[in-house]
């Protein structure tokens, strides 16, 4: 598997990151490095192995249902780039 | 009385209990140092303010006969710890400007045993490095130079800002976090103790998160006993992670008795090498050596997947930062960069705001956790891991402690390495099998190498049982009697 | 099997529906927050929700109790393991940039459900599958001209995912779906399936087929938001879908918008530029393990259901299965029916046609609800007592209920104060009878000749002299014995 500059540009936008077109190249490269690297775990035969989930062997907390939180908005939106009346805003979303 | 900022914790702890100086001087003495050590540029910030407040506090509780485990002790905390009110970073331009308005557990438990702030320690960007070179805000100098060198060097990461101040004796101690080695590998190159604990010890909650499945807080400092001490204090059970294990916690410096006659101590043969240098294996078999000497039964073990263990990691933690990092988002918090659509604003701040190892990494996690890779990359890495944690169950059932070396090599020159990533991913190779597999692990400075610079050895231990850990460190610390000192000690001429 | 006429023959839907339904809890999934509609924007928000950097999800025990009780409503298999993953997408008003739900291994899988049609057949419908997961944030679109607001209250409450099988075939059917998935969780008391502020929302999807051939290509109607909408959105969606095949277009896999003003279905304009929701187990949370036994309690201590009561209602309490449906629809009005045939205390058929009569009648007409109603159990439950021990008539019955709803008197002091007990005493009403026959010979021939249907006549008079009071069984009996 190795990936071009097609897909680095799809991934990078899949991650919402901006790459310039005349980085798309030079990613691809690095990305197949590290992919061809990783790409020695194929050698190994894990069938019917159980993927591992937690490396930790405990029964998962439940916490009972009760409202310990909230009630803070300033604090919600104090570092927020922009807010208005409470609200995060952002650029218009068009659905 | 050597100068307060040079004492070791545990000597402070002392000094302070007795009346030998107080916790604002022991801070006074600290902030100096911690100016003193700008060059080291170790701090992203400085809080010589509310280090001051705390350690009038503190000799309040005192006086009041309230005293904590940590009294009065100034630390630095690594800059993923979020600070209620102080800037928290990660390393990161995308960050900027954030104001946590909550305190992360693991900090909180240090505040309420007393401990004092005294600035947020610089690191590589998001946790993902091993040279600290990755830093928004710069890269941070090993205060140790190579012998007749004077190029800078890296005091590795991704705890870089902690290994260096903590070294420069900028601080008594600090707070790191350890994904594949970010504790043990940078104190290693800058010749302290870094403690990486069992995952589940110490909260994650209020710790930015890079691979929530690998990501562990733990201690850096100058002795095996006041890590003992600093993990006493920021370990424990906490309702708010999921993840953090309902267990009590022991008191870890009773554990240092240094008598670890009939210990077994595995030495894995995978861990052998291609291209390890020569003096890490002398240094390797001197520490083997030093613990047969105590009473101890080196015990050759195999852990055969150890050579996977490093690709497994380099899919494993991209793909959970993938998803981790996706908050950072310029809508709630930090850097924004203005877009015509909601996308775009996402891709430019997005873009401008993660450094390019983070963008390599989110790139590679994204790409793995794909449709069409998910099974072939994400899914195998998942298996391979459980696999590396079946060879340490295995091996624990006939030995108590593994005996490996930290590095592959010393500290290596600030610039060096940038151009390929991998050569820089396997600084890791002998801290990351002990992440995959959740397991308490430490890095003890042993000795120096042939130019001069600390090499650490590194203990492993099974799950919550860091005191054998300690307890093994304690001796090799002992044996090595590393008094050597870096060419940078903060407040010295 | 209901089918549409096309242009070039008959065509049959095929839907299935993703129901989001938001569990009734006090705080959120993976929060302490408040889960409560409404508030002030971002006032029921924890920094988990708001996704600030650290922060941790917390699993809340109520949330897993409400699906399980959901799944085994639903006659579905209880997972004992299931597992919380990562959907991985960018959007305003999802903090994380990704929510936490259940993708390959749910917490409850497959079940079914019982429907119960207008024309009295009953239908099954498969569930494929129920998960939790995390609401998202609103959007306001409409603030400002070029901004979306976001409010993160309702970012992070629980929601329950239930799939159906592609089962349904008709938008009806589809109606009644909802509408018992809606029943069975108030039932439960899990959501309280209002549809109007969105603590029930539905997914659509629906592609059309020549009767007999493979499945169409389907499209996907989000969020619409009653069951009337619905209905619409299926009506609308299934005509353009024919009409685009029969002009010889293909049906695109897409994800549509039903405006609710116009009643048409709209493809949503940001691009479906490929989903590639990235599922992998979230690593701050440990996979869901469920103790058999524990769901043993659960079961336990289910409440009667719709189907349960319904088969009762009619084998126990011998009502027509249509009576018994509209009584159980609503667990509200099971528990006033119920009430008012006080265990065997009244005739359960007399107080269903009561009830699904005249009570249903004035609560429509005056548009209250049940719990509001001036005539409750206990009044209903008076009035026929006096219907049933001969006081009243059924005919003065309804005239008292009429003045009990006015003034939420008791039947038994409007009966006494207006006077209005039934003339049952055999003398006085001898007397009546004598009397009209006395005065209407000629009709009295005529009955005589053999005209039958005088008789009702004469009953009528007794009627009008008494203003309704007399027993009518009594008069009749009386007529005919002297008239015969």
């Amino acid at each position: 598997m190795s990936v071009d500059r097609t897909t680095v540009a799809k991934i990078a936008k899949l991650a919402r990151i901006r790459v310039p077109e005349e980085n798309l190249d030079g990613l691809a490269g690095e990305l197949n490095n590290i992919l061809g690297w990783i790409e020695q775990l194929s050698e190994l035969d894990t069938d019917g192995v159980e993927p591992m989930t937690s490396v930790v062997a405990m029964i998962p907390p439940q916490r009972e249902d009760t409202v310990t939180d909230g009630g803070r908005p300033e604090d919600v939106v104090r570092n927020a780039p922009e807010s208005v009346g409470g609200y995060f805003v952002v650029p218009k979303v068009i659905e | 009385m050597p100068p307060l900022n040079e004492q070791t914790l545990s000597a402070a702890r002392d000094g302070l209990a007795k009346g030998d100086f107080n916790a604002v001087e022991l801070t006074q003495a600290h902030i100096a140092a911690v100016e003193a050590a700008r060059p080291l540029n170790a701090f992203v910030t400085e809080t010589p303010e509310r280090a001051l407040a705390m350690a009038v506090e503190s000799d309040k509780r005192r006086s009041a006969g309230q005293a904590g485990m940590l009294e009065g002790i100034p630390l630095a905390i690594k800059d993923l710890f979020c600070t209620e009110g102080v800037l928290t970073t990660a390393g990161s331009h995308i960050l900027d400007g954030f104001q946590p308005p909550y305190e992360s557990t693991v900090t909180a438990n240090l505040w309420n045993q007393g401990a004092v702030m005294l600035g947020k320690a610089n690191m590589d960007e998001f946790a993902m490095g091993s040279s600290n070179m990755t830093s928004f805000y710069g890269a941070v100098e090993n205060p140790w130079r190579r012998s007749g060198d004077n190029r800078p060097l890296v005091p590795g990461g991704s705890s870089g800002g902690s290994a260096a101040v903590v070294a420069a004796r900028g601080a008594l101690a600090a707070t790191g976090t350890d994904t594949g080695g970010s504790i043990r590998q940078p104190a290693s190159f800058c010749g302290i103790v870094g403690l990486k604990p069992t995952y589940g010890r110490c909260s994650r909650w209020g710790t930015v998160a890079f691979a929530s499945s690998l990501d562990q807080p733990g201690p850096l400092t100058r002795t095996v006993r006041d890590a003992a001490l600093m993990l006493r204090a920021m370990a424990g059970h906490d309702a708010k992670d999921s993840t953090s294990v309902d267990r009590p916690v022991p008191d870890y410096e009773a554990a240092l008795t240094g008598d670890i006659r009939g210990l077994k101590v595995g030495i894995p043969k995978e861990y052998r090498v291609d291209g390890m240098a020569a003096e890490i294996d002398t240094l390797w078999q001197q520490g083997i050596d030093w613990l047969r000497q105590a009473g101890a039964e080196p015990v050759e073990i195999s852990l055969p997947h150890t050579r996977y263990a490093l690709p497994t990691y380099y899919i494993v933690a991209p793909a959970e930062a993938s998803s981790n990092l996706a908050r950072y988002d310029g809508v709630r918090f930090g850097l924004r960069v203005p877009g015509n659509t909601l996308d775009e604003m996402y891709e430019a701040t997005r873009g401008e705001g993660f450094g390019a190892e983070v963008q390599r990494r989110v790139l590679i996690g994204t790409y793995v956790l794909s449709a069409g890779y998910y099974d072939a990359y994400y899914n195998k890495a998942r298996q391979v891991r459980t696999l590396i944690a079946n060879d340490f169950s295995k091996a624990f059932e006939n030995v108590d402690v593994v005996l490996t070396p930290t590095t592959p090599s010393a500290a290596f020159a600030v610039g060096e390495k940038m151009d390929d990533p991998i050569a820089m991913y396997l600084n890791d190779v002998f801290t990351v099998p002990a992440s995959l597999a959740g397991l308490p692990a430490i890095s003890v400075p042993a000795g120096l190498s042939g130019d001069g610079l600390p090499l650490g050895l590194h203990l492993i231990g099974r799950a919550f049982d860091e005191e054998t850990v300690l307890k093994a460190a304690g001796v090799l610390e002992e044996a090595a009697q590393f008094t050597a000192e870096p060419g940078f000690i903060a407040g010295r001429g | 099997m209901a089918l549409i006429e096309g242009k070039t023959g008959q065509w049959e839907m095929v839907i299935g529906l993703e129901v989001h339904a938001q569990v009734t809890s006090e705080s959120k999934l993976f929060s302490g927050a408040s889960a409560t509609f409404g508030g002030e924007p971002n006032a029921n928000v924890s920094m988990v929700d708001a996704a600030m950097p650290g922060m941790l999800p917390v699993l809340n025990r109520r949330s897993v109790e409400q699906a399980v009780k959901t799944g085994l409503g639903l006659n579905a298999k209880i997972n004992l393991t299931s597992v919380f993953e990562r959907k991985n997408y960018f959007y305003a008003d999802l903090p994380s940039g990704y929510q936490i739900s259940q993708h390959l291994h749910p917490i409850v899988g497959e079940g079914t459900v019982v429907l119960d049609m207008a024309d009295g057949t009953t239908r099954e419908v498969g569930i494929e599958r129920l998960h939790l997961e995390q609401d998202a944030g609103k959007s306001l679109h409409d603030q400002h001209p070029s901004k979306t607001y976001i409010d993160l209250n309702r970012s992070g409450i629980t929601l329950m995912e239930i799939v159906s099988k592609p089962d349904l075939r008709t938008a009806e059917e589809v109606g009644v779906y909802l509408a018992k998935l809606r029943s069975i969780m108030r039932y439960l008391g899990t959501c309280d399936g209002n549809m109007e502020e969105g603590s029930m929302r539905c997914d659509v999807n629906l592609s059309v087929r020549k009767p007999g051939d493979p499945l169409g290509t389907r499209t996907e109607t989000k969020n619409v938001n009653s069951i009337r909408f619905v209905k619409l959105a299926i009506e609308h969606e299934v005509h353009r879908q024919i009409a685009v095949i029969e002009e010889g277009g293909r049906i695109v896999q897409e994800t549509r918008l039903f405006d609710s003003v116009k009643g048409t279905t709209r493809a949503m304009r940001s691009k479906e530029e490929a989903h590639d929701y990235r599922y992998f187990p979230d690593p701050d949370l440990l996979p869901l393990v469920l103790d058999q036994a524990w769901v043993d309690e659960v079961r336990q201590a289910l409440p009667e259901l719709p189907d349960a009561k319904k088969r009762r209602f009619v084998e126990k309490l011998g009502l027509s299965p249509y009576d018994a449906g509209v009584l159980v629809n609503d667990k509200e009005t099971a528990a006033f029916y119920e009430a008012v045939i006080a265990g065997d205390k009244r005739d359960a058929k007399l107080v269903a046609n009561w009830v699904t009569g005249d009570f249903f009648g004035a609560l429509n007409r005056s548009g209250v609800a049940l719990s509001e109603a001036p005539v409750d159990a206990d009044k209903l439950g008076g009035l026929l007592d006096l219907v049933s021990d001969g006081t009243i008539s059924g005919r003065i019955a309804k005239d008292v209920f009429e003045e009990m709803w006015e003034n939420g008197k008791t039947a038994a002091d409007i009966v006494e104060a207006k006077g209005l007990r039934q003339i049952s005493d055999t003398g006085a009403l001898e007397a009546m009878v004598d009397k009209v026959i006395a005065e209407n010979p000629g009709q009295v021939e005529q009955i005589k000749a053999g005209n039958e249907k005088l008789l009702g006549w004469f009953v009528g008079q007794i009627m009008k002299a008494t203003q309704g009071k007399a027993n009518p069984g009594m008069v009749n009996q009386l007529l005919r014995k002297k008239l015969s």
